[in-house]
């Protein structure tokens, strides 16, 4: 055996706290190391054919790499040994630079640390065995989960590349929070204008398959044979004999709050999400319907002439096998009730930027008027508040909503162009306006008399007056000094929040979520459409604030990726899969419960033993199904479990090393 | 040996998915920690055996940290299950023998938890320079 050690530079982020020379010269002594130098950049062309020419020359046949972290290149290295025509699980690499010489000082200490770790690495290599992957078919349909713009993008993609597509929706109709928009920044497109072709293109498109009214109950499997039960709950219309006349939602006696204009109109019990819904076909909300709640009524099915009203139907579970998983479940707005400045939830007058938006909009509760929601009136004067909930730890995420001071300079345009009279204040703390023409668009909305006034608010409350109007106490920094502005209208820029059960679809579906909730991406710079877990991509809101461009973008992204994946047709699975040692396992089985994958099995073998044939048990491992977590490996007790490329020997031995 | 000039030995087993990218982005945003630890990486959490724990000790480890994702969060679902109640049963095993437990620390440490992974290795060096150095558990045979 001949073992190289390399060890990186990286330009100066290891070598100005690591003695890179001096780790490389005490790795030369160690038994079994035929060569050991130090290189500038070894990910860098020029650094990776130092390897390779020292491989050739020195007949090395194991490579160890003191460079970043191996979640960095890793993989870099490993196709430079195939290149080699060697096994790429015979290198091995040292984590200085994430491990070490980035949160470290004093360069003594570092460059301990470093022989230190740069030793393991060695002492882990000597053991190492070669590992192979091997080849998976791919289930060639996906499944979009989030049926709103992000979602929809990612499933025509997918389709017109000729793959079949499940898009489900939880809600009755597709079409998201895009839906509930009025325009769109910075063109001033109608929303509804641009959204609806894309919608029907979805629903009338041969590759696509739309579950409205549906959600995830549970997923297993793995990258290209994902298994997935869907919960397609009971809507107790038959759609396929419904032609949507819609008379059942004339007929039908009960009104509650409508969740679509935000609570500002209302719906029926049976109704259709929105009136250009996809697909347009009314459900019952079995919550508040007369008949699921006394049994009596019943009109709509009398009424109805092609029988389509269905009170027996049930929810139905069905299995479906899918290669790819792309999640687009989008967000939530807050309803900043905790922040009690605001006065939100205390005065009729004090509303979110999506109430506006649907009072803005001309199929909305007041047919595209701004009316005060406490009297009816036209406001003379209109408060726009950014950051409500936003961009401070104290009251809530520290982070940018990124897309409200945009919707409310278009907010302040489409007002001014309704009624110019009205004056528009904005309170803000800065104007993140970085896209394309959004520069543009907001100087716009400040030319067209939008007053922006720079500072944070620190109350509202009533002013007490016969119109009750508003009163907001805020502090203009650019003046220096507490204002006060009398508004007849309060509009908050709230919080974009991760869907309240994000969490559970992200433990169904084994992906990680950062703090505040948002699905976190395998690689916040390269990999901003995958998670952790092959196969599985993310698209829009859910993974962080985004505007609609972004997410649409990011949609065509994940789609491409999906597309790539079936074009092959085929996946590796992976290659540190457990091992089994069959003359040590005692086949106790215990392996078997620990094993999430269901990988393992178990298999009679004959043995000889003092002249007798014997029947015994042994595990198996079924290696397309293992995906190398070691659970098994941690409690055999016979130690007859192993992983490859982290065996018994491997961490002993780098234990061992320390 | 006086407590200031003590450097503890720590032998921590991170799990790629959580743990290990924790210290990574610690190493991203430069965030600065003592030079105790040694990190050795492991698909898991649950493929750390006690085996490997008793070794590190008698190989004149000070402390040993096992580190992975938070329950419910675990990449491979269970695996950290799996390790919880395998080291609270080292832990009380370890107190039965003799040795201590408070040497052995495992914590939940998230791949966004830069923070926190800095944190808990200054807190952990921190107590183990007062414990002092940890011989009971040596195996001079192992002595290098």
């Amino acid at each position: 055996m001949k073992i190289g050690v390399f060890i990186c530079w990286c330009g100066s982020n290891i070598k100005n706290t690591v003695d890179v020379e001096g780790v490389a010269q005490s790795m030369r002594g160690l038994p079994q190391v035929a060569y050991a130098t130090d290189v500038q950049y070894l990910c860098s062309e020029v650094g990776q054919s130092e390897i390779g020419r020292a491989i050739d020359e020195y007949k090395l046949d194991r490579v160890v790499i003191g460079a970043c972290s191996p979640r960095m290149h890793e993989a870099t290295f490993q196709q430079l040994m195939v290149s080699k025509g060697l096994n790429p699980f015979y290198v091995e690499i040292a984590n200085l630079r994430e491990h070490c010489s980035w949160v470290h000082t004093d360069k003594e200490k570092a460059t301990v640390k470093a022989i230190d770790l740069v030793r393991k690495a060695v002492a882990k290599t000597r053991h190492a065995i070669p590992l192979f992957s091997e080849q998976l078919d791919v289930s060639k349909r996906a499944l979009v989960i989030g049926g709103g713009i992000a979602g929809i993008q990612a499933a025509i993609d997918i389709a017109d590349a000729g793959y079949p597509v499940d898009l489900l929706e939880r809600e009755s109709s597709i079409g998201g929070k895009m839906a509930q928009f009025d325009k769109t920044f910075p063109t001033l497109d109608c929303s509804a204008c641009i959204l609806t072709p894309k919608m029907v293109e979805a629903a009338m498109h041969k590759n696509i398959t739309l579950l409205t009214s549906s959600q995830v109950e549970g997923v297993s499997g793995y990258v290209g044979n994902f298994n997935v039960t869907i919960r397609r709950r009971a809507t107790s219309v038959r759609a396929e004999l419904c032609n949507g006349c819609g008379e059942c939602i004339t007929k039908c006696p009960k009104k509650v709050d409508n969740e679509f204009d935000q609570g500002q109109s209302k719906r029926k019990a049976i109704y259709t999400l929105f009136p250009q819904a996809v697909p347009n076909k009314p459900v019952i909300d079995r919550d508040n319907c007369i008949y699921f709640k006394t049994g009596k009524c019943g009109v709509c099915k009398r009424i109805c002439t092609t029988g389509a009203i269905d009170y027996e139907m049930q929810d139905e579970l069905v299995e479906r096998a899918y290669g790819a998983i792309i999640v687009a479940i989008g967000f939530d707005l807050n309803k900043p009730h905790h922040l009690g400045e605001y006065y939100y939830g205390q005065h009729p007058d004090v509303i979110t930027g999506l109430d506006l938006e649907r009072m803005l909009n001309a199929s909305g509760p007041t047919n595209g008027k701004v009316l005060r929601p406490s009297n009816g009136q036209k406001p003379k004067r209109i408060a726009f508040i950014q950051c409500v909930g936003s961009r401070d730890k104290h009251k809530g995420k520290p982070y940018c909503s990124k897309v409200c001071c945009l919707y409310t300079a278009k907010h302040s345009l489409l007002l001014s162009e309704k009624s110019p009279d009205v004056e528009s204040y904005i309170f803000y703390i800065d104007v993140r306006a970085a896209g394309k023409n959004y520069e543009e668009f907001y100087e716009r909305a400040r030319l067209q008399g939008a007053k922006y006034l720079r500072g944070q608010v620190s109350k509202v409350e009533p002013l007490g007056d016969k119109e009750n109007r508003l009163l907001v106490r805020g502090f203009d920094a650019s003046l220096s000094e507490q204002i006060e502005i009398e508004a007849d209208l309060v509009v908050l820029a709230t919080s974009i929040e991760p869907k309240v059960d994000a969490k559970q679809l992200g433990s169904m579906l084994g992906i990680s979520s950062d703090q505040y909730g948002f699905f976190t991406e395998a690689h916040a710079k390269l990999k901003p459409f995958e998670t952790q877990t092959q196969g599985i991509y993310l698209v829009g809101v859910c993974q962080g604030p985004k505007d609609i461009p972004e997410a649409v973008t990011q949609a065509s992204g994940a789609a491409a990726k999906a597309i790539i994946m079936f074009n092959k047709g085929q996946v590796k699975s992976v290659p540190t899969t457990a091992i089994v040692n069959r003359d040590l396992c005692s086949g106790c089985m215990q392996c078997k419960s620990a094993c999430p994958y269901e990988a393992i099995g178990s298999e009679q073998v004959a043995e000889r033993l003092a002249g007798q044939t014997r029947q015994r048990v042994v595990a198996t491992v079924n290696r397309v199904l293992c995906q190398g977590c070691g659970a098994c490996a941690g409690l055999c007790r016979s130690g007859a479990m192993d992983i490859g490329g982290f065996t018994h020997r491997q961490l002993l031995a780098e234990v061992d090393s320390l | 040996m006086t407590q200031d000039s003590f450097e503890p030995k720590i032998v921590a087993f991170c799990c790629n998915w959580c743990s290990y990218a924790g210290a990574d982005l610690a190493g991203t945003g430069r965030l600065k920690y003592p030079e105790n630890i040694r990190i050795i990486r492991v698909p898991c959490s649950s493929r750390v055996d006690a085996a490997l724990v008793l070794r590190a000790f008698q190989n004149g480890a000070d402390g040993v940290m096992i580190a992975g994702c938070h329950p419910g969060d675990c990449h491979y679902d269970t695996g950290n299950y799996h390790t919880r109640k395998r080291m609270v049963l080292l832990k009380s095993l370890l107190e039965f023998i003799g040795l201590s437990s408070d040497r052995l620390l495992v914590k939940w440490i998230s791949g966004n938890e830069a923070d926190r992974f800095q944190v808990t290795v200054e807190r952990f060096t921190k107590e183990l320079k007062q414990m002092g150095a940890y011989e009971k558990a040596r195996d001079l045979r192992c002595a290098k």
